[in-house]
C-alpha cells in the first residue's frame, strides 16, 4: 500500500520536469531524426502537403555534404578544434602545475587564473577585437589613423604590422587572433580542473622521488603525468566536445551590426563558419532538413570523437 | 650527491684513530651537507623564480584584455584612435558611460529584461530541479533507473540539434518575441538534476525515518531537512542559470531579437557604436561592454567558492 502511494507521489514530483523534457528535449530527437531522413523537408512544405508527402531517404544528408559551403565549416571546425584543445590543454597543465608548487600569492593567481570563465564571450571577443583591429583613416587612401595596441607592440619589438582581421586580413593571421581568444577563454576551466586533481595528489610519491634524488622533468613526466591522466582525458573530451560547437567566440570577434552573425572579417562573412554556425544559418533559411541533417552529424562527430577519447584513455589512463 | 656522503664513510682499524676519524668524518659529512643544501637552495630559488615568472607573464596576457577594455573605455575618442596608443588615459572622459545607457543600445532596458528572464527562469528551474532531484534520490519507483540514465544520455546531445525543432514549436505556441520563449525551453536542466540529487543521496535515510515517525510530510521534510542541508549545491546551481541567462546568445537572438525584449549579450553585439561621421566609436564601445562584464565579477568575487564548485563538476560555459 505504502509503496504503492510512493510511486504515485514519485511521478508528481517529476512531472513538471518531465513536461517540458518531453516538448522540448524528447521530441526535438525523435522531430530531428524524422526530419532528417525526410527528403527535402521544410516546415513549410509539411503545413501545406502534410507530414506523410515526403519520403524516407538521405538526400538531405547528400545535399548538405555535396555543399561546399559546409566543407568549409567542418574544415574551420576541426582545424580550430585540433589547434586549440592541445595548446590549451598544455598550457593549463604548465599554469596548474606552476600554481601547485608555489606558495606566496597562490590564491590571488588562482583568481586570476579563472577570471576569463566568469566572462561573456561575445564581450570579450569584442576587446579582442578592438585590440587587433586597424582603424583606417577618412577616405580608403589616408594612412590608418591607429594600428591597434597588438600591432604597436609588434612595432615597438621591431616587428612589422599584420593586418590581423580588417578585410583585407589573410586566413592564417584570423586563425592566429581566433586561437589566442579561444585559448584564452578555454584556459580557465582546464586550469580549475588540473589544479583540483594535482591537490588530491598523494604527496608520498613526491617525497619518494625526492629521496631516489629523480629529476623535476622526469618527476613531472612519470608521476605528475600519470597521476594526472583521468583529468587530463576529462578536460581533452570536454575540449573536443566544446571545440566542434564553437561559435560565439568566433561571432564576438567576426560579428558585427549588419548581420550579427558574421564569421568572417568584412566582405568574407562565411570565411570562419563553423558547424554550429552552418545549422544555424540553415534554421534561418528555414531549411529544417538540412539543419536536422548537420545536427545529426555533429552528434556523430562528437560521439565519435569522444569515444574515441574514451578508449585510448581506458588504455593510457592510469587510476 | 649521496654517493658523496658514502664515500666518506670510514671504516676505523685502530679504536684509538676510530675516535678522531668519526668526528672528522662528521665534520666532512656536515660540510657536504651544507654544499648540497646550498646548492639545493640555489636550485629552488632559481626554480621558483621560473614558476613566479612564468606565472606572471601568463597573469598578464589574461588581465591585459581587461585592462586594455577599462581604460580604452574612459578614453577620449581622439586619444584612442591616436596613431601611437596610450598606456594610461592622459585625460578620464566618462560620459561614454552615459553613452551607453542613453544612445540607441538602451542599456536600462536590456539590463531589465536580462534581470526579468534572469531571476523567473531560475526561480523556476530551482523549483523544477529541486522536485525531481527529490523524487530521484527518495523514492522507489518503477523504471526509476532506466528513467535516470536516459535523462543523463540526452546530456550528450549537443544543444543545437534540440533548437531546430524547438524554434518550430515555439512559433507554432505563438511564443516568439515574449519572454516565455527565453524561460520554458530551458527550465530543464539534467546536470543540475543530477547535481543536486547526488547531495540528496548523502543525507542519510535515518533523517527521514525520523522525520516520518514525528508525522512529517514529504514535502515538509524536503523543505526543513533537505534544501538548508544541499544549501551550497542550491547556491552553485542559481548562480550558473543566472550568469547563463546574462551570457545567452544564440536562442535570443533567434527567437526574441526585438527591443521589448532583447536580452544583454545581444543587443551588445547587435549595437553599431557609431559616432555622427560612421566612425566606430570604440571608447562606447568599451564602456558597454564593461556595464556587461563588471556584473559577473562581482558576482564571482562574493560567490567564488560556489561558482569554481560547480564550474569543476560541469564543463559547461555559461
Amino acid at each position: 500500500m505504502n509503496k504503492k502511494k510512493n510511486q504515485w507521489k514519485a511521478w508528481i514530483y517529476l512531472l513538471p520536469a518531465l513536461i517540458v523534457l518531453a516538448i522540448f528535449t524528447v521530441w526535438p530527437i525523435i522531430n530531428t531524426l524524422r526530419m532528417a531522413f525526410s527528403n527535402g523537408y521544410t516546415y513549410a512544405k509539411e503545413l501545406k502537403y502534410g507530414a506523410f508527402s515526403f519520403s524516407f531517404g538521405f538526400e538531405n544528408f547528400v545535399s548538405v555534404t555535396s555543399y561546399q559551403g559546409f566543407t568549409t565549416c567542418l574544415g574551420n571546425t576541426l582545424l580550430l578544434t585540433v589547434l586549440t584543445v592541445p595548446i590549451s590543454t598544455m598550457l593549463a597543465l604548465l599554469v596548474a602545475v606552476a600554481l601547485n608548487s608555489i606558495k606566496f600569492v597562490r590564491k590571488t593567481m588562482q583568481t586570476i587564473f579563472f577570471l576569463p570563465y566568469v566572462t561573456n564571450s561575445i564581450a570579450i571577443g569584442m576587446v579582442f577585437m578592438a585590440m587587433f583591429t586597424m582603424i583606417p583613416g577618412v577616405k580608403a587612401t589616408d594612412p590608418y589613423r591607429s594600428i591597434g595596441i597588438i600591432n604597436s607592440i609588434i612595432e615597438a619589438f621591431g616587428g612589422t604590422r599584420i593586418s590581423w582581421v580588417n578585410s583585407d586580413s589573410s586566413k592564417a593571421a584570423n586563425l592566429a587572433v581566433l586561437v589566442i581568444y579561444i585559448v584564452w577563454n578555454a584556459l580557465p576551466f582546464k586550469i580549475l580542473v588540473l589544479l583540483g586533481g594535482l591537490q588530491s595528489v598523494n604527496k608520498q610519491y613526491y617525497e619518494a622521488a625526492k629521496i631516489d634524488g629523480t629529476s623535476r622533468f622526469r618527476t613531472f613526466w612519470r608521476i605528475t603525468v600519470p597521476l594526472l591522466s583521468p583529468m587530463i582525458a576529462y578536460v581533452i573530451i570536454t575540449g573536443f566536445i566544446g571545440g566542434f560547437k564553437e561559435y560565439s567566440s568566433i561571432v564576438g570577434i567576426f560579428g558585427n551590426e549588419n548581420s550579427g552573425d558574421s564569421m568572417g572579417p568584412t566582405g568574407s562573412p562565411e570565411r570562419w563558419n563553423t558547424m554550429v554556425g552552418y545549422i544555424y544559418q540553415q534554421i534561418t533559411a528555414q531549411h529544417h532538413g538540412d539543419a536536422s541533417a548537420a545536427a545529426l552529424i555533429l552528434f556523430a562527430i562528437i560521439f565519435a570523437v569522444t569515444m574515441v577519447n574514451m578508449y585510448v584513455s581506458k588504455k593510457k589512463v592510469h587510476y | 650527491m649521496t654517493d658523496n656522503i658514502n664515500e666518506k664513510e670510514v671504516t676505523p682499524e685502530v679504536i684509538e684513530d676510530a675516535a678522531e676519524q668519526d668526528a672528522k668524518s662528521k665534520v666532512m659529512k656536515e660540510k657536504d651537507i651544507d654544499k648540497v643544501s646550498k646548492k639545493q637552495l640555489i636550485m629552488k630559488i632559481a626554480v621558483q623564480t621560473g614558476l613566479y615568472l612564468f606565472l606572471g607573464i601568463m597573469a598578464i596576457i589574461v588581465l591585459f584584455p581587461f585592462y586594455w577594455m577599462l581604460i580604452s573605455s574612459v578614453k577620449t575618442l581622439n586619444e584612442y584612435n591616436s596613431t601611437v596608443p596610450t598606456l594610461w588615459p592622459k585625460q578620464f572622459r566618462w560620459s561614454s558611460y552615459a553613452v551607453a545607457f542613453t544612445g540607441e543600445l538602451n542599456l536600462g532596458r536590456l539590463f531589465l529584461n536580462t534581470c526579468i528572464v534572469g531571476i523567473v527562469s531560475t526561480i523556476l528551474s530551482l523549483i523544477v530541479t529541486v522536485l525531481s532531484a527529490y523524487a530521484f534520490a527518495r523514492f522507489e519507483f518503477k523504471g526509476k533507473n532506466v528513467l535516470f540514465a536516459a535523462l543523463l544520455a540526452t546530456m550528450m546531445i549537443p544543444g543545437e540539434l534540440f533548437t531546430i525543432t524547438n524554434y518550430v514549436t515555439v512559433s507554432s505556441f505563438g511564443w516568439l518575441k515574449t519572454y516565455t520563449v527565453l524561460i520554458v525551453p530551458f527550465l530543464v536542466s539534467v546536470f543540475y538534476i543530477y547535481l543536486l540529487r547526488q547531495n540528496f543521496m548523502q543525507i542519510p535515510n535515518e533523517l527521514y525515518l525520523a522525520a516520518k515517525v514525528d508525522g512529517t510530510s514529504d514535502l515538509k521534510y524536503l523543505w526543513k531537512v533537505m534544501i538548508p542541508l544541499a544549501a551550497p549545491t542550491l547556491i552553485s546551481i542559481t548562480i550558473l542559470k543566472m550568469m547563463g541567462s546574462w551570457n545567452s546568445y544564440i536562442w535570443p537572438r533567434l527567437v526574441a531579437n526585438d527591443m521589448a525584449h532583447k536580452l544583454i549579450t545581444v543587443g551588445l553585439r547587435g549595437e553599431s557604436f557609431k559616432d555622427m561621421s560612421g566612425m566606430v566609436d570604440y571608447p562606447a564601445q568599451m564602456a558597454a561592454v564593461v556595464i556587461v562584464t563588471i556584473p559577473l565579477f562581482l558576482v564571482f568575487l562574493f560567490f567564488r567558492k560556489y561558482i569554481m564548485r560547480g564550474v569543476s563538476r560541469s564543463g559547461i560555459k555559461g
